[in-house]
């Protein structure tokens, strides 16, 4: 087990280093001035030098690249002009408003991909499993932008049931509870949309891991020796397919956060997706590329921790048979 | 699709050990007589087929269909639906229908052309990792885990806000973090195919590695790469209308995401400039998933458990 963990360890290195390099070419391919972008078009050539110089932009590409290299090491992601301030502290600033969507909508919808995926594949071809795959399908189709929007317009809008925009009433100056219901209710439909698109791939995935499971012959055996269906579905054939469960969800994290942002600029919310939104009218690129390596090494780490939890629950995995 | 994907995925990484002759077997189904019958036969190909060919087909015939340009002021500003404009008027009185018609063609140009390149590449890299094996086969297997942990959406949003909006350089980077599957896939593909003893036998004969793996080995391993790449047009399309949408598409192409961020500022005012330009969107990417998913089931029959037929 140590060993198979080192050796995922060693594996996930380049693959970081590759993405910092990625980005980094990015950073300088890119068309455009950032001493011109923050001091403006007409500032005289010595103000410009001098800011070249301050923030290290004179110096040969190579050179540039190993500070780059090393300012990551030690965790800075770059330096937003606009803000002056670090990117990684204006993101961080931000994340949490934008975790407070998208973890509920990721456990409902990891509650409800899971049972209905288990009933449907214990139902193969009944109503209820052809509903759940039909609803997988446009769950696949439908830009959740959109979903946003048309939830807004109906349920905000014509019916008036939930607000609009916003995190919360900037009207009102709630305290206590009031405040966390004012907050969670402005919750309801941007959480609505994520779920919509969230549930699609952990329904379909649980559905055919358990059917795949349920073909096999212990629990046939286990079925012989007399237990019920159901507790051979639910302690046998499920805990089973937990792996590509597991694997889904883990492969998702950049969909999601995607997801997130998309519906965060529907709803206004005060999260990473208005953040992306203003960097990119205001040119504001170091948030931009910080938010997309950080992003990088997230998925590489959760693909790292989904093959340790794979390679516990699984000794094939680790003597790779 | 991304749990096929998945699936697909786990497959084509334990191909070096599991790949062997026996592994073209299934392919024998194909070619005998009945497949179109086998394909027509399954309500998801034929529905996702009609939705294709309608998608295609407006695309196509845009001009015909919708001859108003679809940034000409074609009325009064916020008409609603009516015979006139069918879809009402967008808040500079631009004809709605006339957008939906003329934004298929950037949609299905997006998809068409990522999904081709997805395969070019995936074929080559993949063939060519397969096909060499050992210190070329590690090296490029390191790069394609590499293109899939980038996080696509965002990588796209990066180069797309770095260095300007416009559709090439957003077919350019879809193109470039689409290609990890089909690599994967034409690798293991290539791995079952070259033992076969044609291949040896070309082998003898003096046929050079490079014309081996053209002419033989590459042709009988490409229809489950094609298939895969097919599965790639309907997430282009929604990941060329999410950046749109967020203002970083083509300004000088109509398309739907566009459509639907000038709408987001008019939500209030005008349901119908949201409403058609998604419902647009919606039916195209299920039409070409449906067809995707069809044509995997026809072509990688192993992952078929997870398919909408299963």
């Amino acid at each position: 087990m140590v060993r198979y963990t080192v050796r995922r360890l060693l594996q996930a290195v380049p693959l970081v280093f590759g993405a910092s390099v990625v980005t980094w070419i990015l950073i300088h391919a890119a068309p455009g001035d950032p001493i011109v972008a923050l001091a403006g078009e007409d500032g005289d050539a010595g103000y410009y030098a001098m800011m070249r110089e301050r923030f290290g932009l004179d110096r040969p590409l190579h050179e540039q690249f190993f500070v780059y290299l090393g300012r990551l090491v030690q965790g800075d992601l770059g330096f937003s002009y606009r803000q002056n301030r670090s990117a990684v502290g204006v993101i961080l600033d931000q994340l949490p408003a934008t975790l407070l969507l998208m973890v509920p909508a990721l456990a409902i919808a990891t509650v409800i991909g899971i049972s209905v995926g288990t009933l449907a594949a214990a139902r193969k071809n009944s109503t209820l499993d052809n509903s759940a795959r039909t609803a997988t399908l446009l769950g696949h189709a439908v830009p959740v932008f959109w979903l946003s929007q048309v939830l807004l317009l109906l349920f905000a809008l014509r019916f008036d049931w939930f607000p609009v925009q916003g995190r919360n009433d900037a009207r009102t100056d709630y305290e206590g509870l009031r405040a966390v219901l004012d907050v969670a209710h402005h919750m309801v439909l941007p959480v609505v949309a994520l779920v919509t698109v969230y549930v699609p791939p952990i329904m379909r995935v649980t559905r055919a891991a358990v059917i795949e499971n349920l073909d096999e012959m212990y629990i046939r055996a286990a079925r012989a020796r007399g237990q019920s269906r159901r507790r051979v579905l639910i302690r046998h054939a499920l805990p089973n397919a937990m792996l590509p469960i597991v694997t889904v969800i883990g492969s998702q994290i950049g969909f999601m956060f995607a997801g997130s942002v998309l519906v965060e600029t529907v709803f206004a919310w005060p999260g990473l997706g208005r953040l992306l939104l203003s960097a990119i009218l205001a040119r504001d690129f170091a948030i931009i590329t910080a938010m997309l390596l950080m992003l990088s090494v997230t998925i590489i780490l959760m693909n790292l921790i989904t093959d340790l939890v794979y390679s516990l629950l699984d000794p094939r995995v680790r003597h790779g048979t | 699709m991304a749990d096929r994907l998945v699936a697909l995925r786990e497959r084509a990484v334990s191909g070096r050990r599991r790949a062997g002759p026996g592994d073209a077997d299934h392919r024998g189904a194909r070619g005998t007589g009945g497949s179109w019958r086998r394909f027509a036969s399954s309500p998801v190909a034929v529905v996702g087929l009609a939705l294709t060919a309608l998608f295609v087909l407006v695309a196509a015939l845009a001009y015909y269909i919708a001859p108003t340009d679809p940034f000409s002021f074609a009325g009064t500003p916020f008409e609603p639906p009516s015979p006139k404009h069918w879809l009402g008027t967008d808040d500079l009185g631009r004809d709605v229908f006339a957008g939906v018609v003329h934004g298929a063609r950037t949609s299905l140009f997006v998809g068409v052309a990522v999904a081709g390149a997805s395969l070019v590449i995936g074929t080559v890299v993949g063939g060519v990792a397969g096909f060499a094996g050992g210190k070329v086969d590690d090296l490029l297997m390191r790069v394609t885990e590499l293109s899939q942990v980038l996080p696509r959406f965002f990588l796209a949003l990066t180069v797309v806000a770095l260095f300007g909006p416009g559709l090439r350089n957003m077919v350019l980077v879809l193109a470039l973090t689409s290609w990890e599957l089909t690599a994967r896939v034409a690798r293991s593909g290539v791995l079952a195919v070259k033992e076969l003893e044609y291949v040896t036998a070309a082998e003898a004969l003096g046929s050079s590695p490079w014309r081996n793996l053209r002419t033989h080995v590459l042709p009988n391993a490409i229809a489950p790469v094609v298939a895969l790449a097919s599965l790639q047009v309907g997430g282009a399309i929604l990941i060329e209308a999410s950046l749109s949408f967020l203002g970083l598409g083509d300004p000088n192409v109509i398309s739907w995401g566009y459509m639907l961020n000038n709408a987001q500022s008019f939500v209030r005012r005008a349901w119908w400039m949201s409403v058609f330009p998604g419902l647009a969107i919606a039916v195209a990417v299920l039409g070409v998933n449906l067809l995707g998913d069809a044509l995997n089931d026809f072509w990688n029959p192993r992952s078929r458990t997870s398919g909408a037929s299963g």
